[in-house]
């Protein structure tokens, strides 16, 4: 798997080679230092621990987060450490945009816009009630259960409350450009999140 | 938003200056099996929207007694050229209400004071 940390700057148009127009989102993923190489033998599992998006800020970061840097031996501070299960790195490469390629197929994942206090048709996708002729039932749950039998309410019953500001995955996400030299993926469609949220493009393989 | 900007105005093009009001003739591309040919369109500028490499444009036009409007993005490698037949005069952005109107009514007048040649 390869893996990249980046911040979502929003959403445009682009032509493709073939004339038609094609929405995209621009992630804008600054290279990550390997930080740490975890091995079968020491940890039981392989992976890379990479720090994303350095800082001079060092309040912005935990004591245990600082211990990292410390382990490591690196002078700057990353904002986002993450792990990622990838071999053949050492301890101080970078993990660029260029790891991926254009046509790529990945899986993106971020915090979504948070929607707050929702109904059941937004949240749970409920039909909702007839919208006139006299029905007083428009956007109601209906019953959560019967009396005689279940008796209850089953488990995983949709409710309103609150949605969003959750991880949520998009899979097979096609990379449209890269752009090495800004360090600009463009994928084609959308992704989760508002503009500014941290996204983590992740490739299998 | 910079890093956006500077995508969009890599897919710019040079595009002959024209409002809503004017007559143009589009050339676009036309792609039959392997063989490609420029096919115009000319009429009325209704409306122009959206801004950057993003913009489009709607141009109306009277065929056989049926309206027809097309729908290009200002940049699109489909468009070959675009030509400026006529400049009107309007006061509106948007000349959605000339659907409703039908012979003379339906003209534009045109502009008093040319703008000058590209």
């Amino acid at each position: 798997m390869t893996g990249i940390v980046g911040k979502k700057l929003g959403m445009t148009q682009i032509f493709t080679q073939d004339g038609r127009m094609l929405p995209v989102t621009v992630i804008e993923a600054a290279p990550g230092l390997v930080l740490e190489v975890k091995t079968r033998e020491k940890h039981g599992y392989e992976a890379v621990k990479v720090g994303f998006f350095e800082t001079a800020r060092a309040k912005q970061l935990t004591r245990p987060e600082k211990g990292v840097f410390e382990k490591a031996g690196v002078k700057t501070y990353y904002r986002k450490l993450k792990e990622f299960p990838m071999g053949g790195l050492q301890a101080g490469e970078t993990i660029t945009v260029e790891k991926f390629a254009k046509g790529d197929k990945v899986s993106v994942s971020g915090i979504s816009k948070g929607k707050g206090f929702q109904g059941v048709m937004k949240r749970e996708k409920f039909k909702g009630g007839p919208g006139s002729h006299g029905s007083m039932f428009n956007r109601a749950p209906g019953s959560i259960g019967a009396s005689s039998f279940p008796s209850r309410v089953w488990k995983g019953q949709g409710m309103p409350g609150h949605m969003g500001s959750e991880r949520v995955t998009t899979k097979n996400v096609e990379i449209v450009e890269i752009r090495a030299e800004q360090n600009l993926i463009l994928l084609g469609g959308s992704v989760p999140g508002a503009k500014g949220t941290i996204v983590e493009i992740r490739k299998d393989s | 938003m910079d890093a956006i900007k500077t995508i969009e105005e890599g897919f710019k093009k040079e595009v002959p200056y024209f409002v809503v009001g004017d007559t143009v003739r589009v050339f676009t591309r036309v792609v039959e099996g392997d063989k490609e040919r420029i096919q115009p369109f000319e009429g009325l500028v209704i409306a122009r929207k959206g801004d950057g490499a993003r913009e489009t444009f709607m141009v109306r036009k009277i065929s056989f007694g049926v309206g027809v409007e097309r729908i290009f993005p200002v940049h699109s490698p489909f468009i070959e050229s675009i030509k400026v037949v006529r400049q009107g005069s309007v006061r509106k952005a948007k000349l959605y209400y000339i659907r409703e109107k039908k012979g003379k009514a339906a003209k534009i007048k045109e502009k008093a004071r040319q703008y000058p040649k590209q």
